[in-house]
């Protein structure tokens, strides 16, 4: 392609000065960005300002196209679902017959479970969601693993709630705008979660690698007590997500614990909820650093 | 005239009785075209792997390897501004990048005044790839290898849709220059 002729000065003065300018002003433009980079390294949450009130402009638009988005996959679950519909039905029919029988042995569990706590005194109110919205859409572009949540300060999400989807964990609320919010998913590699094994007290952290992994790492260190398909789930140590929430699936073993698929794939959930903070105490005491002292 | 060939009173933009090019259009469009590249990722939700090209960076530089001169050397200041609000790295990743990444084209162009569209594409390449590693180093997190290796698919897909961003940009090209207005 023949190269224009606007970038060539001359002798004309003016053209020369303002060709000078330009990089001048597209030099102060990177230093200036080196800066803000530098800042937002220290002070994450400094610009949530107005990248929250980007979100909620965008959000009529992110929010249609999230919701064309679930209505053509569950379209497409109704189609695949009529491959060898026969076989599949027969063996989905002995499956839920198995899981009515467990049902009624967990509500007979949990029966038993409420007359205990009703004896030791202890009794836990009922936890309902904060808010119940659809994830609008990610950082997808970034290295760093966000998702967009369509319900903001206005809805009653403040920074710090859990977010979970019916299946587990989806990750926490970052940033708040009015109508939308950010949300730090379990892949991303900031995230840390406590968690312990399903059916034992086998307890480790679950931190995100950026590549769609958990690492497990377990805190009691020694023989490695993990197999292959074992399920994590939340332990509440920390104090923001209540304990029992489903997490991940261990898929590997490695020296130090293993590596595990989380449950709940944000990009295969409809809605998710909200919740409120566990126990803020807990929460506020973790985030404390040691030399300090905790309490008024 | 218009029985023999109804196109000879026409070029590549249109009519060229009575017509004119609309001032708005032509320069408008770039940037409009850059920002809604911007928001586009944000669409889609990919909670495993950074799978989606950066389309607002490859825009811009598509605009700019293939219209030289439309958008200022300055350009990357507010289009990085605007992008930082959407893609999720640190603010101010963008106005920088974008800004070396204008001024990288520029040097280059002062070397090689004249390119082949493969030249551009290497330079698209090399850019993008650039990018994305800075992406990857400058995200916030501390940068680990596994998700070096997560980014391999998206600095792929980054380099092969280069040459649809372009056709893209090229026909905006076209309807930026149709001529709309009346005279």
């Amino acid at each position: 392609m023949a190269p224009s002729n606007q970038r060539r000065s001359g002798f004309s003065k003016r053209a020369q000065y303002n060709l000078f300018t330009g990089y001048i002003v597209a030099g102060i433009g990177a230093l200036i960005g080196a800066v803000l980079l530098g800042i937002s390294f220290f002070q994450p949450h400094l610009f949530g300002g107005p990248r929250g009130v980007a979100q909620d402009a965008a959000s009529p638009a992110t929010e249609t196209v999230a919701a064309a988005r679930t209505g053509s996959k569950s379209l497409w679950d109704s189609v695949s679902g009529y491959y060898r519909a026969g076989s599949k039905n027969a063996e989905l029919k002995r499956e839920v017959e198995l899981a009515r029988i467990r049902l009624q042995e967990a509500e007979a569990l949990r029966q038993e479970n409420v007359r205990l706590k009703g004896l030791l005194d202890l009794h836990d109110e009922e936890r309902r969601p904060v808010a119940v919205a659809r994830l609008v859409g990610s950082s997808s572009s970034s290295t760093r693993r966000f998702a967009y949540l369509g319900a903001g300060t206005d809805d009653g999400v403040r920074v710090g709630m859990p977010v979970r989807s019916a299946r587990g964990v989806v990750g926490r609320i970052l940033e708040t705008g009015r109508a939308s919010s950010r949300v730090l998913l379990l892949t991303d590699s900031e995230s840390v979660l406590p968690v312990r094994r399903a059916g034992d007290e086998t307890v480790a952290f679950a931190e995100g690698r950026g590549d769609s992994l958990l690492r497990i790492k377990l805190i009691n260190l020694g023989i490695n007590p993990l197999k292959k398909n074992d399920m994590f789930v939340t332990s509440g140590a920390g104090g923001y997500y209540a304990p029992g929430t489903a997490v991940a699936i261990v898929t590997e073993l490695t020296d130090d614990g293993a590596l595990a698929r989380i449950v709940s794939d944000p990009a295969a959930t409809d809605y998710v909820s909200v919740e409120e903070i566990f126990e803020p105490e807990a929460a506020v005491g973790a985030r404390t650093p040691i030399e300090e002292e905790l309490g008024e | 005239m218009e029985r023999i060939d109804p196109r000879a009173r026409s070029d590549a933009y249109g009519s060229r009785l009575n017509r004119s090019h609309s001032v708005v259009v032509a320069n408008v469009v770039p940037w409009i075209s850059i920002m809604i590249g911007s928001l586009l990722p944000i669409f889609f939700v990919a909670a495993a792997l950074p799978v989606v090209p950066p389309f607002g960076f490859l825009m811009l530089l598509a605009w700019r390897l293939m219209r030289p001169g439309l958008l200022p050397v300055w350009a990357g200041i507010p289009l990085g501004i605007f992008d930082d609000l959407f893609n999720g790295q640190p603010f101010g990743f963008a106005i920088l990048t974008w800004s070396l990444a204008m001024l990288a084209i520029e040097a280059l162009e002062m070397r090689l005044p004249w390119r082949a569209f493969w030249q551009d594409w290497l330079t698209a390449g090399v850019l993008g790839f650039t990018y994305l590693l800075t992406g990857w180093l400058l995200s916030g997190a501390s940068p680990n290898f596994h998700s070096l290796i997560a980014i391999v698919p998206q600095v792929v897909i980054t380099i092969l849709i280069f040459p649809i961003m372009s056709r893209i940009v090229a026909r905006l090209d076209l309807w930026r220059l149709w001529r709309w207005k009346r005279v």
